[in-house]
């Protein structure tokens, strides 16, 4: 929203500051202003001048000499531009001053360009005459300005040689930017903002003098208006203007329009542009004659039905979107763009002028539908105020007998069910208080009120909103008000001062940290990935077709098929992290991640909410491999205070490297697994070169056994004694079940194990591998003997051997 | 018994000393002289030759010799350990400025680092931290926070659905009206998580992205609380230096509603590339929780009020890190990485 402070100023007429004092207050009393232009920003010393002479350059074709009266002086100025005559009127920058831009229109720079006397081909030209581009502006919005030449006033002006140029084009002026929240309709109009305006600064608010328009003739004998369905149009104001003049609007008018960045056209359509800026209301004119049967019907639209817009694009439409219709057929889609065979054309006579109010939220849907945003629609879909629309017609009527455009006929065709009354809301400055911290008169209050057009009724001691403010309901709204006059900025700082509580991590994200630390110290960096990915991401990780990983969350509407479906594996982001940084040749990486993926509980698509699982999931190539994954995985099972041993067991994980993965069994649960990625997995992610590892540990299952309460088990206080173990195994007795042999068979005494050496090859029989372990014996009460170790050796060689273990001397 | 020999096994004994140049060479000496069968101790072993009346004197006699030797030997030994020290140490002499062995240790995300910062402030002044779902319902995301269907406001937040109840939450807010619905007053925590919006990958939008909550319902909250609780906020995170702005706002479940901004943490407000020359950065959205709000949570509005805050987490990081493209936070490069 935009708003120049010219316009501001018609309805706030003692309005005196700084543009920055402006964009400050209105900030902090609630409508956010964004910034500022200033129209005559770099531009000095512009004059208007009036061309006595024009000679043509003693050494230049192109280029001619004018001597220009300034007002306080007579100039000379060499010019390439072939528009001028004797006696234009034009702007003339002098010696010393500034324009905007250069006259090719192209970017503005910042400190404009400093125009100095000097000579042109030999000839003395002292200052310049300007185009508008040259002033900073465009024919977008000067129309009248030359292409490509230099700017001409009206001779009829009444402009005189040494008056203040930029005034004239009405460049005298700044434009604010605001950001107006959805709750703010009524802030979408010049005249919204300058009630703002007149609040924040406590200043008098004029209304703009509307006058009683109409001849003697009655609007409904030219036309009726029938609402069909009133659920989506609450209010239809017609009237009519006959044996119109189209004509330029007045230099006032077009100044307004073109500081809002809007182009002047005819008086006609530059008055429905400026009673929409001004109320927030847009209008719409159909050419009275093309109206069959005189009449107008608001109805649905029927599926299938076809309408040629304005821009004459052929338009679908359904029977949600809403159409104005004349006794035959459609004429427009109602709040969203008329249509050609309405249109207005210069050869015009008699105008029906329609302000309307219709179902935002249906507007805003079939705009979407139909495909066409307009600036109307913009506005219709926030829920336009009934009354306002009646307020905009008279103002539109009223200039149309001003600007002397046509005859307005007499009376209106009003068409509404019921129009809103004005809201209730009861007035209780101590709650008001109470709720802000603060300590407010209500006399003050009561003041903020009356700024903003709230009445207050004494005698039911309640405030009468107006019905421009469908946002103000109840009392925390009321509220709102008094705090943003009084300033957001004076209510005192303090702290609660409730009972104290204790803050806490809950204990799920406590063992995130711990993840997270873990994950660090083994040199993993923490990656962030997307929790929506592309269903094709199941053929890259080889999953069968009717694997459950496959059933996942559709977005209904993704930004595209890359972030379709909610993940159901943890590995995609992993997998594609990595393979970015391989193919940045980066060496060596290690990445962890803590997220959810998402599986669903209900048939899809899903009714109810998934299960989000936590995953803490690590990857990495380079100088890694299968054992380490395996370490950072015990090694946060353990700090977690899982104390039990893990199984591994075999598994079939299509993403996995067949001979290279496991998973991760404790106490009976799937808790995680690793593996090796798949080489054909790896391919898809362009690391075909690359071995890549992963582990996934799924945390929910860590959460429910996990503990931070660790227990002291006392410090061995009797010596332990080792033996070694050097054995032949067989190739396919894993170390796990010589792990298990020794767990079982150790009994209460086993301190604990390690394999130290592993071999295969050429001095071990084909078929088999040489293992040697140290196994640690250590009583709690007492010194073992040579005998307490040598049965528990016996027991546990005795099941060594069970299975077809040799054991080496 | 001759004396003199003493004298004599005296000054050879000091000579054989002073001449032992290393810690070997000083043992024999010490073994030749007083050792077992050493000198001095064969001289005792001569005593029985002596008069008796002229044992105790000549005992004495000897043993002071012993005491000199030894003495001498001493601290020659402790000279001559010295000088080893001092031989050895200077023979270990390394090149302190070879590289270092190190252990890489992996890094935090810096969305993860602004987060601990964040959590820390408010667990420190006595929040919760409490998690909602990300695959959230349409009344928890929307509704119940005052965004009835049809509310324009769910359209300027481009939701994804997943059907017409299910979505994924654009805001974490919801966690509010599910901590408010378990009846458990009074409340104070904070939110963190991940929310998602349909805004294509660029240097400042990802369809995903975290943002923190915060709830406090009580019974004698006011709107200057929100204001101190949150400049304190502002402090703790930016440094005591920083001063803080509230600008009225519009959020549906909030009224009176702000925006919050912090001096710019990086000029000091003065005006910088980060600030875009304006001293103040918008850091957060606040208000009072909504009457209807707590209603619809079955919270007796005239007994409870409550404030609410969300605070965009990768605006904090990008900010306080000085990262100026939001996608280097979701492409986890480990040159990025390696930074934090």
């Amino acid at each position: 929203m935009k708003t120049p402070l010219s316009w501001i100023k018609d309805f706030v007429p003692d309005l005196s500051c700084t543009d920055q004092e402006f964009v400050d207050a209105m900030t902090m009393s609630g409508t956010k202003c964004e910034g500022y232009e200033r129209l005559d920003k770099n531009l000095e010393k512009i004059v208007v001048g009036r061309i006595e002479k024009i000679e043509p350059h003693p050494d230049a074709d192109k280029l001619i000499v004018c001597q220009v009266d300034t007002g306080s002086e007579t100039v000379q100025i060499v010019t390439g531009a072939n528009n001028v005559s004797e006696g234009d009127l034009v702007p003339v920058v002098l010696d010393g001053g500034k324009v905007a831009g250069g006259h090719d229109g192209g970017p503005l720079p910042e400190d404009g360009i400093r125009i100095k006397a000097g000579k042109l081909r030999g000839v003395p030209s002292n200052g310049m005459m300007c185009s508008i581009e040259e002033l900073g502006s465009s024919r977008d919005v000067y129309p009248e300005a030359p292409e490509d030449g230099i700017y001409l006033f009206d001779k009829e002006s009444g402009l005189k040689p040494g008056d203040d140029a930029i005034e004239a084009l009405g460049l005298r002026d700044t434009v604010f930017d605001y950001e107006i929240t959805s709750n703010r309709v009524d802030c979408y109009a010049i005249m919204g903002v300058a009630r703002e305006a007149a609040a924040t600064f406590d200043l008098a608010y004029h209304y703009p003098e509307v006058r009683e328009t109409g001849n003697n003739e009655q609007a409904s004998d030219y036309i009726s208006v029938d609402i069909k369905d009133r659920d989506l149009c609450t209010r239809y104001v017609a009237r009519v203007v006959k044996n119109i003049k189209i004509g330029e609007s007045p230099e006032w008018m077009k100044k307004r329009l073109r500081a809002c960045g809007i182009r002047p056209i005819s008086n006609l359509v530059d008055i429905t542009n400026f009673v929409m800026l001004e109320y927030g209301q847009p209008m719409h004119a159909y050419d009275l004659s093309t109206i069959a049967g005189n009449k107008i019907v608001v109805k649905r639209a029927k599926d299938g039905d076809t309408f040629t817009t304005l821009d004459g694009e052929e338009r679908k439409l359904d029977s949600d979107v809403l159409t104005i219709c004349d006794g035959e057929k459609a004429v427009g889609i109602a709040g969203i763009m008329g249509g050609e065979n309405s249109m207005i054309t210069d050869s015009v006579k008699d105008v029906l002028f329609e302000a309307a109010t219709f179902n935002g939220a249906n507007i805003r849907k079939s705009s979407k539908r139909v495909g066409l945003r307009t600036d109307a629609s913009g506005i219709f879909e926030k829920g336009l105020d009934p009354h306002n629309a009646y307020a905009a017609m008279e103002r539109a009527c009223s200039l149309v007998e001003e600007l002397g455009c046509g005859e307005v006929v007499g009376g209106r065709v009003d068409v509404y069910d019921s129009l809103p009354e004005k809201k209730r809301i009861a007035f209780e400055p101590d709650r008001i208080n109470e709720y802000l911290g603060t300590d407010i008169s209500k006399e003050d209050m009561l003041s903020y009120f009356s700024r903003l057009e709230v009445e207050y009724d004494e005698h039911g001691r309640e405030l009468v909103i107006p019905t421009f403010r469908q946002d103000l309901i109840g009392f925390a709204d009321t509220s709102e008000e008094v705090a943003r006059l009084y300033g957001y900025d004076r209510i005192p700082t303090t702290l609660p001062k409730e009972s104290g509580q204790i803050g806490a991590l809950p204990f799920k994200l406590r063992l995130e940290k711990l993840a997270r630390d873990t994950a660090c110290a083994f040199g993993f960096s923490q990656g962030y990935c997307y929790s929506f990915e592309s269903p094709d991401v199941f053929d890259k990780l080889r999953l069968q077709e009717d694997a459950k990983e496959r059933q996942a969350i559709q977005i209904s509407n993704p930004l595209g098929v890359d972030f379709s479906i909610m993940r159901t594996l943890p590995l995609n982001g992993m997998l594609s992290s990595l393979s970015s940084n391989f193919n940045h040749r980066n060496e060596n990486v290690r990445l962890f991640e803590l997220a959810n993926i998402y599986i669903p509980t209900t048939a899809l698509p899903i009714t109810d909410y998934p299960d989000e699982r936590m995953q803490f999931t690590l990857g990495g190539y380079g100088d890694i491999d299968f054992y380490e994954m395996k370490g950072v995985a015990e090694e946060f099972i353990y700090k977690a205070g899982l104390k039990e041993r893990m199984k591994y067991e075999v598994s079939d994980r299509p993403y996995l490297h067949p001979g290279r993965q496991a998973d991760m069994i404790y106490d009976g649960r799937t808790v995680g697994y690793i593996g090796q990625v798949h080489p054909l997995t790896a391919k898809a992610y362009d690391m075909a070169k690359a071995e890549v590892y992963i582990a996934v540990i799924d945390m929910p299952e860590i959460v429910e056994k996990a503990s931070f309460e660790p227990r002291y088990q006392g410090i061995a206080r009797y010596p332990a004694v080792s033996r070694d173990l050097s054995m032949v195994v067989p190739e396919s007795v894993s170390a796990q079940d010589i792990d298990d042999v020794i767990v079982q068979r150790g009994g209460r005494i086993l301190e604990s194990f390690r394999l130290f050496d592993i071999y295969e090859g050429e001095q071990i029989e084909k078929g088999f591998k040489s293992m040697a372990y140290t196994v640690v014996f250590r009583a709690k009460d007492k010194t073992l003997s040579d005998d307490d170790i040598n049965s528990v050796m016996k027991k546990i060689l005795n099941g060594l051997e069970r299975l077809g273990i040799e054991l080496r001397s | 018994m001759n004396t003199d020999n003493l004298e004599e096994i005296k000054a050879r004994a000091l000579e054989a000393i002073r001449d032992a140049g290393a810690l070997e060479a000083l043992n024999e000496v010490r073994v030749a002289f007083t050792g077992k069968k050493g000198e001095l101790t064969e001289v005792l072993k001569g005593m029985k030759d002596v008069a008796k009346e002229d044992r105790p004197k000549v005992g004495a006699l000897v043993n002071e010799t012993r005491d000199i030797i030894e003495e001498a030997i001493n601290e020659a030994w402790k000279s001559l350990e010295a000088k080893a020290l001092d031989a050895r140490l200077a023979s270990e002499k390394i090149d302190v400025t070879l590289p270092a062995k190190r252990r890489r240790l992996g890094h935090v995300h810096p969305n993860a680092i602004a987060l601990d910062e964040l959590e820390n402030i408010f667990i420190g002044m006595g929040y919760e931290v409490v998690e909602g779902p990300e695959v959230e319902k349409d009344y928890y995301n929307f509704e119940a926070l005052n965004i009835p269907a049809d509310h324009p406001a769910k359209d300027e937040q481009d939701t994804f659905y997943i059907n017409g109840e299910m979505l994924l939450r654009t805001q974490t807010s919801g966690t509010q009206i599910h901590e408010m619905e378990k009846g458990r007053l009074p409340i104070k925590m904070i939110s963190p998580g991940r929310v998602f919006r349909s805004d294509e990958v660029d240097a400042t939008h990802s369809p995903s992205f975290h943002q923190v909550e915060g709830l406090l319902i009580d019974k004698n909250v006011t709107f200057s609380d929100l204001k101190g609780t949150l400049e304190t906020f502002a402090k703790k995170l930016f440094g005591d230096d920083t001063r803080v702005k509230f600008r009225p706002h519009h959020f549906p479940f909030t009224e009176p509603s702000a925006e919050m901004d912090v001096s710019c943490f990086k000029c000091g407000g003065k005006g910088c590339r980060f600030c875009k020359g304006e001293g103040w950065i918008e850091i957060l959205g606040c208000g009072m929780v909504h009457p209807h709000v707590l209603e619809m949570c079955k919270i007796d509005p005239l007994k409870y009020k409550g404030f609410a805050f969300g605070i965009g987490l990768e605006r904090i990081a990008l900010l306080k890190y000085e990262i100026d493209d939001m996608r280097l936070l979701y492409e986890n490069d480990q040159r990025f990485l390696d930074q934090f």
